[in-house]
């Protein structure tokens, strides 16, 4: 049962990543893709430089008050160290935290998690984020020098330079960067879901008016039940009508007059999932309408 | 006759209890997991081993792919607060200062004493490079960083550099928090370099190694390498030793990266990086004890003996701290 219960996930899905909890349920994660990574940095980036922005105004503004005395220093040394705490802390302190993401990574639903599954320490989000230096503000500082007197070949050695390191991600199954590669973490998705209305619970009668065979029923497998359930759920009319019309086609089902193909779908996605999770119950799960069990 | 599917009725029996921990965890994503009384905090882990038993129920019974996904984040939330490490601050930087960063200090002790090593070398072949030929001065150290101490300069300029007080009283918390965050940045910047198969951190250190050498020997030249020698190591010794400290951890990565060992490659920059990680948490604490003493302690004693006191001081206290005998004894009951 434990390896049929795998079977959910498409070899194709890339992204999935078995989390075993000390229960011994496998959690099965989504990795981060690159974008939604990327997208987090430039929210995270657009803050930072937001706030540098308002500590410099608020800077200037005490500073254009005061003579150059002991305010000033002051004022000084909060610039200083304010510009220090964002550049190198920024994501360290946010990561620290109950959430492990930064507000960008939580716009984003995402959060950094331990590649093996235990609590992320502080020396992790430390380790992960000591490389930005090198994967980020080097390619930045990089990017606004413009390479002015300098020989060409520096600069196209600078571009190689910081490409391997803004493409990493790109280049390993884990979509790891550097960071995450020496602080043993990864990005993985953490949605918050709600939990929808189970589609058979709404129309209970419609199962009884449509009756279906068990030769119509044993068309399909879970593969197309769960096919059916998104059209179900996503309620699009012209997909539900194609569908519909598909369904009737294969199983050899005559449509009704007063038969709504909306009716029509819920009624056999119920019959459908009833046969097979009776099906499932003695140990047959069958996949796809390929499936000869 | 009950016509509800079995994983509808399923569904139904245990709702509420989904339900309740989704609460709880939203509660604690909105605020944080003190706000929540003890009852509450108590109910988590059931409730998440009830959600994980029927997160394997609803896999093996149930075909609403919906459900499934929901009770997959659901759990997955769970576990992340479950066994998330919660220890109070408070007692993290305790053990950090009593057992982390030590013990992880001397476990780099080998990658120490390369960085070191290349330090003294490049000052040594800068200072015997600029003592032959004041030329090759420029070569290590930028005008800027200079600040008029050339070998150009007379010996009477030389020592008022040693003890003038270039910034005026009010400048010297400025002066003290730039060379901090100057010299942090620096350190971050050698750490993560080891990454790239340990030679740019190398680099970073005989860099660093040769400007001190070069200024040096413009010092000895002229007879003051004692007042020089106290001038620099009274911040120097806590400022070069974070410093050495931090390249020896990035090339403990760019080593193990590069000769993994018995380990595999990702898990031996894994355990490389964690630990240079701890390491470095520390080098920006004695970097920030380095501004200080530079930025303060440097402009207001202008005593040679008593610079020399402090500088053989903090040696003794930073090699007491990292390098006595075991502490796993003595650090544990905390």
């Amino acid at each position: 049962m434990a390896s049929l219960a795998l079977d959910k996930t498409p070899a194709s899905d890339s992204s999935v990543r078995a989390l075993v909890t000390p229960e011994g349920v496998d959690l099965r994660v989504h990795l981060a893709t690159f974008s939604e990574r990327g997208i987090a940095l430039m929210i995270d980036l657009a803050i930072i430089v937001g706030s540098l922005i308002a500590l410099t105004l608020a800077v200037a503004s005490v500073f254009s008050t005061s003579e150059f005395g002991e305010s000033g220093a002051i004022v000084q040394i909060v610039w200083l160290l304010g510009f220090f705490v964002l550049r190198n802390f920024y994501f360290t302190l946010f990561e620290c935290g109950g959430r492990a993401a930064t507000p960008g990574k939580r716009l984003m639903g995402l959060r950094v998690v331990s590649r093996n599954g235990a609590a992320l320490t502080a020396d992790a989000v430390v380790a992960r984020n000591a490389m930005r230096e090198l994967e980020l503000y080097m390619p930045l500082i990089f990017l606004i020098s413009r390479g002015a007197g300098i020989d060409a070949l520096i600069i196209l050695s600078g571009i190689v330079w910081c490409g391997i390191f803004v493409l990493f991600p790109l280049f390993n199954r884990d979509r790891l960067r550097a960071g995450d590669m020496i602080a043993g973490t990864w990005v993985l998705k953490a949605p918050k879901q709600t939990l929808l209305p189970d589609l058979t619970s709404d129309r209970p009668s419609m199962e009884v008016q449509l009756v279906f065979t068990t030769a119509q029923l044993d068309v399909y497998g879970v593969k197309e039940l769960q096919v059916l359930e998104t059209v179900l759920r996503t309620a699009d009319a012209a997909a539900m009508t194609a569908v519909a019309d598909r369904i009737r086609k294969k199983i050899g089902w005559s449509a009704r007059a007063s038969e709504a193909d909306p009716e029509f779908l819920s009624a056999y996605y119920a019959s459908l999932r009833r046969r097979l999770e009776q099906r499932l119950l003695f140990g047959v799960r069958k996949r796809d309408k390929h499936d000869k069990t | 006759m009950d016509t509800t599917l079995r994983s509808l009725r399923f569904r139904r029996e245990r709702e509420e209890s989904w339900r309740q921990l989704e609460t709880l965890l939203a509660q604690i994503d909105r605020r944080s997991a003190t706000s929540l009384s003890d009852d509450e905090m108590l109910a988590i882990p059931a409730l998440y081993r009830q959600a994980l038993s029927s997160l394997s129920v609803a896999r093996a019974t149930s075909l609403d792919s919906a459900l499934v996904d929901y009770l997959e984040s659901l759990c997955a939330r769970a576990y992340f607060f479950v066994y998330g490490a919660r220890t109070p601050l408070r007692e993290r930087v305790g053990s950090f200062f009593a057992q982390d960063w030590p013990s992880a200090v001397k476990l780099l002790w080998r990658e120490t004493l390369v960085a070191a090593l290349i330090t003294f070398a490049s000052a040594f072949t800068a200072y015997l490079l600029v003592s032959a030929d004041p030329d090759w001065y420029s070569a290590f150290v930028s005008s800027e960083m200079a600040g008029g101490r050339d070998p150009s300069a007379s010996t009477q300029a030389l020592r008022e550099t040693l003890y003038a007080d270039p910034e005026g009283k009010t400048g010297l918390s400025v002066f003290a928090t730039f060379l901090f965050t100057h010299n942090a940045q620096i350190a971050i910047f050698a750490f993560a370099l080891g990454f790239a198969f340990c030679l740019p951190s190398s680099m970073l250190l005989a860099y660093n190694g040769c400007a001190l050498g070069a200024m040096f020997a413009v010092f000895a030249a002229r007879g003051l390498a004692l007042e020089f020698a106290g001038w620099i190591f009274i911040h120097g010794v806590t400022e070069l030793l974070a410093i050495i400290l931090a390249g020896a951890a990035g090339l403990r990565i760019g080593w193990s990266i590069a000769f993994p060992g018995s380990l595999s490659r990702l898990a031996a920059a894994e355990n490389a990086g964690r630990q240079g990680a701890t390491v470095m948490i520390g080098v920006v604490v004695m970097l920030f004890i380095a501004g200080l003493l530079e930025g303060f302690a440097r402009q207001l004693i202008t005593s040679d003996a008593l610079r020399w006191t402090i500088a053989c001081a903090t040696a003794a206290a930073w090699g007491a701290y990292f390098y006595r005998g075991d502490r796993r004894g003595i650090a544990s009951p905390r």
